[in-house]
């Protein structure tokens, strides 16, 4: 089994996390017409929408109840309530995400029985206008428990309880945050080949994939789930959920709904995908349509081709719980070995699945620790320090990626995003490639008698 | 949980202290009671945009290279916001080294946060040894009352090394009093704390000056033709010792006026440091930039000759500069540049622009001077193309009605132009390119015509061929098209004057 290390530094170098805050607020935006709402001083959105903005090189919407001193000494209620208004009055949004913060928890007051009262005193300025609150707290978590929060919130608000008529072709998909537009894309196109709808929550693919509104300036976003079709999941013969972070709100789901779920911890590789297309299969009673069998065909080719280039590798990766395993797990599939493995979050049970030795909880310091001597750094952006100061190529994953275009349109799902990844990496590889020279050959340059048998294994240093 | 206010009320006399500043001129132009109040607006909850006082400190004093800058908080103050300036260095990278103390909930439940502060000093201390580490508390460490400054206190002592608080909860105010607070931690604990042994009479300080794309490089090549030492230019690639011997300039320079106003005059008070204000943006203010050091410097008791070597350089450099923007005329006559930012918002830069017969449609004057606004008032002859701020509704109609050629504004905008398919540049701290100083216009400028002329901009604006209405078909004989066809409304628009073979061997 995997251990586990917790972090033991007292200061975090090279954070790793993105905010709880954060996450929820990208959650929200998978929401057509919405607006998230941070909860606290104006620094916090301000840092969060730079970041998003600086990602998906979008305008975003996210706005602030910007607290003050006098309200963080006697209670920010009144900035909520004003913020909500205001918002209210000049965009007039359906969805409002309320994402509390940490300065807010820190001095804690009760968020739902006052967003409560708001909404029963503004009840007529307020029609029309779901408001929704996600409890996240800086000090806690990271993007991945900040977004499964926010669809679990969603869900609670907004779904409709009880038992619904079910429409037969029509599925629900809880995508994680570790999806890309891309990704979003593919999963429906695919759901679609077999006769199925799909409703997604949180839907990135309509909201932040980069397209122009017509011929006018959009306050919230445009695009993503709508809220009718939030209110209607109960409708759906079958729930899908895709990493073990998004179990809960696929529980809850079904606690209000009866809507069963299925859980793709990863749907990345062969072998997961196989699951997938089956379920579609069964739940839609048609075989595979000819072109997935088609891509299922060509991601056995890129195997056969690319594992060449993956045998042997050692691979750093640092990523949130979910995405570690589903990226740990493609490595491992195609022959490498992950060297070093650092997460955000120590409580995910997905962590000990991971096809590692020991996972570290810490951050991009710890990662350029133990990651001497590896082929390939895994992580976000920010990995490219710690890449440029080892001389190891970085490939970037996750969230923020600032400094490359189109990571919004990288698949890594399914047949064709398992290919894709697999060229991607085996590409930097050879890109990466040494010459050999008569020295790093020389047989006598480090000859000793080995201590046993077994091939040499990675160690901290 | 308890709210120790008592812990922040030297903080609130800083505040105050910061607000009633003498040297600047809006401020005195208030009556009293207008003073007190102070000159951060009042934030609207749902409607607000802009930093807080930690990211605006932050701003000020990262930009020192080898101190090690360690954010008392939970994650999000320092995980959302690290190493996403473009500032350069020189020599160390220690200051892109993000430092955090990432508070746990159990740590602010339990009341663990100056203990882990300490052992966050000690630990960066022992692996890094910088020559000193500057410790920012943020909305919640000043909200669980941790007593920052003793603990940098205790550490310095403890580890032998300066530890510089900086006080800059977030809830406090806005980015600009952080830049403040931050000029004032320099103040207190940093400036005067080394004498250098290498005083010299021609010895400047630039202050607010961030080199933004290594932009103060175009610069201080200048000052070295002039024989003047830049002591410590702060913070623009500055290193910890030169700023803790800053006090033994003999004049100095003070760029970003509204960030670090307060610091300049203190100087001038504790250290009898003159200063000016001025810009390197443009071509007229960068001469008169040089000037006034020139004259400071004299006055301090410099050789007087050096105005004339100042004259000379200056001289050279314009005719130089005047010529190289000349070759941009024939692609650049015309057309019309809507100005909105805060950052480069000198009057030098529109004068440089209208010279080579560009329009200003417009310039947004949120955070220019009164003097400032006089004379953009006195360039364009009238008040008509200056305003406060527009919002994101009006400025996208404005360009998307095609009333202007190109954007010049910070990233906050950046996809309102790009959504109204409006050529834009970035002139704000993210930006790319160099602009200070003769061949920083120039860069500009060059930038400009390489925005407003790419060929994407016709392909953007034209429908899809299936959107066109009927007319088209008659206009179109199938087997004529190419790929390059504009339709009527797009050559009325966008006339592409051809390529200047001048400007290319110029360059």
């Amino acid at each position: 089994m995997t251990r586990i290390l917790p972090q033991t530094k007292s200061v975090a170098v090279n954070p790793l996390k993105s905010s709880q805050p954060l996450g929820a607020a990208l959650a929200f935006l998978g929401v057509n017409d919405a607006v998230p709402l941070f909860h606290g001083s104006q620094g916090c959105t301000s840092f969060a929408l730079v970041l998003l903005v600086r990602h998906f090189k979008e305008a975003v919407p996210l706005q602030t109840t910007a607290m003050d001193e006098v309200a963080t000494i006697l209670g920010g209620m009144d900035h909520l309530e004003e913020a909500i208004l205001n918002l209210k009055s000049r965009t007039n949004p359906e969805l409002i995400g309320v994402c509390t913060t940490a300065l807010v928890e820190t001095r804690g007051e009760d968020f739902a029985r006052g967003l409560a009262n708001i909404k029963m005193m503004r009840a007529k300025e307020l029609a029309g206008t779901e408001i929704v609150l996600a409890n996240t707290p800086d000090f806690e978590g990271a993007i991945e428990e900040g977004w499964a929060k926010a669809v679990t919130a969603m869900i609670q608000r907004i779904t409709l309880r009880g038992e619904q008529v079910r429409q037969g072709k029509r599925i629900a998909i809880l995508p994680g945050w570790n999806l890309t537009v891309a990704d979003i894309e593919h999963v429906r196109e695919t759901v679609e080949s077999f006769g199925l709808k799909a409703v997604i929550l949180p839907d990135l693919s309509g909201s932040l994939d980069g397209t122009v509104p017509d011929d006018r300036w959009v306050p919230t976003t445009y695009g993503g789930t709508a809220v009718k079709d939030i209110q209607e999941l109960g409708t759906a013969v079958q729930c899908i959920a895709i990493g073990e972070h998004m179990r809960r709100p696929a529980e809850v789901l079904e606690r209000l709904t009866g809507v069963p779920y299925a859980l793709f911890q990863s749907l990345t590789g062969l072998k997961d995908t196989d699951r997938f297309v089956s379920l579609l299969s069964a739940i839609s009673g048609t075989p595979a349509p000819a072109k997935i069998r088609r891509r299922r065909a060509q991601l056995q080719d890129a195997l056969l081709d690319g594992h060449f280039h993956f045998g042997g590798k050692k691979i750093a990766i640092a990523a949130e719980p979910d995405q570690l395993y589903q990226l740990a797990t493609f490595f491992t599939g195609m022959g490498a070995e992950i060297a070093a493995a650092v997460t955000t979050t120590g409580t995910s049970n997905i962590l000990e699945k991971v096809p590692a030795k020991q996972v570290q909880v810490g951050d991009l310091g710890d990662l350029e620790g133990l990651a001497g001597g590896a082929d390939l750094l895994v992580t976000h952006s920010h990995g490219r320090q710690a890449a440029e100061r080892l001389g190891i190529p970085l490939m970037r994953v996750g969230f923020p990626i600032f400094d490359r275009l189109g990571s919004q349109h990288k698949l890594t799902v399914l047949y064709q995003g398992t290919r894709d990844l697999i060229f991607d990496v085996a590409n930097i590889f050879q890109a990466n490639q040494y010459a050999p020279t008569p020295q790093s050959l020389d047989p006598f340059r480090n000859r000793k008698m080995p201590d046993d048998s077994r091939p040499p294994t990675f160690s901290r240093h | 949980m308890e709210l120790k206010t008592g812990a922040m009320s030297p903080l609130s006399i800083k505040i105050n202290a910061v607000f009633d500043e003498p040297a600047c001129e809006k401020n005195r132009s208030k009556d009293a009671k207008a003073r007190q109040k102070g000159c951060s607006k009042p934030l609207t909850p749902g409607a607000a945009a802009g930093g807080c006082p930690f990211d605006g400190a932050k701003i000020v004093l990262q930009p020192i290279t080898d101190v090690a800058h360690l954010i008392h908080a939970p994650l999000a103050c320092e995980g959302n916001s690290w190493d996403n300036r473009g500032a350069a260095s020189s020599g160390p990278t220690l200051w892109r080294t993000s430092f955090t103390t990432d508070l746990t909930e159990l740590d602010v439940v339990m009341g663990q946060g100056e203990r882990k502060l300490f052992r966050a000093i000690r630990e960066i201390k022992e692996q890094y040894a910088p020559p000193a580490i500057f410790v920012y508390s943020t909305c919640v460490t000043a909200l669980i009352g941790d007593d920052i400054e003793a603990v940098c206190k205790r550490a310095a002592e403890k580890f032998g090394l300066p530890v510089v608080p900086v006080n800059t909860p977030g809830f406090v105010g806005s980015k600009n009093l952080g830049n403040k607070l931050a000029g004032e931690a320099l103040l207190d604990h940093v400036i005067g704390t080394v004498e250098p042994d290498n005083i010299g009479p021609y010895d400047i300080n630039i202050l607010g000056e961030f080199n933004l794309s290594g932009e103060f490089w175009l610069v201080k090549p200048l000052l070295d033709r002039l024989g003047i030492r830049v002591r410590a230019c702060i913070p623009g690639d500055a290193r910890y010792l030169d700023i803790a011997s800053a006090h033994r300039a003999r004049a100095a320079m003070l760029v970003c006026s509204t960030a670090l106003i307060n610091l300049a005059r203190k100087m001038e008070e504790r250290w009898d440091i003159p200063f000016f204000e001025g810009s390197f943006y443009g071509i007229t203010d960068t001469s008169e930039a040089l000037r006034q050091i020139a004259k400071l410097l004299v006055n301090k008791g410099g050789d007087p000759e050096l105005i004339q070597r100042t004259e000379t350089l200056i001289e050279k450099e314009e005719a130089i500069a005047w010529k190289k923007l000349e070759a941009y005329r024939p692609r650049l006559e015309g057309k019309r540049v809507l100005l909105n930012t805060g950052g480069v918002k000198s009057w030098s830069v529109v004068h440089a622009l209208m010279e080579i017969g560009i329009e200003i449609v417009g310039t947004s004057v949120k955070k220019s001077t009164v003097e400032d606004k006089e004379r953009i008032k006195q360039i364009f002859k009238d008040e008509n193309h200056m305003f406060e701020s527009m919002s994101a509704r009006e400025l996208y109609d404005m360009l998307s009605e095609g009333n202007a050629d190109i954007m010049l504004s910070g990233g906050r905008t950046q996809f309102i132009a790009l959504k109204a398919k409006t050529p834009w540049l970035d002139i704000n701290q993210e930006r790319h390119h160099p602009y200070a100083g003769y061949d920083g216009m120039v860069e500009l400028v060059r930038q400009i015509d390489l925005a407003i002329h790419n060929p994407i901009w016709r392909q953007v604006r034209e429908p899809a061929p299936w959107e066109y209405q009927p007319a088209l078909e008659e206009e179109l004989p199938g087997t004529q098209s190419g790929p390059e066809t504009l339709h009527d409304f797009e050559r009325a628009s966008l006339q592409q004057p051809a390529v200047s073979a001048s400007v290319e061997v110029s360059r």
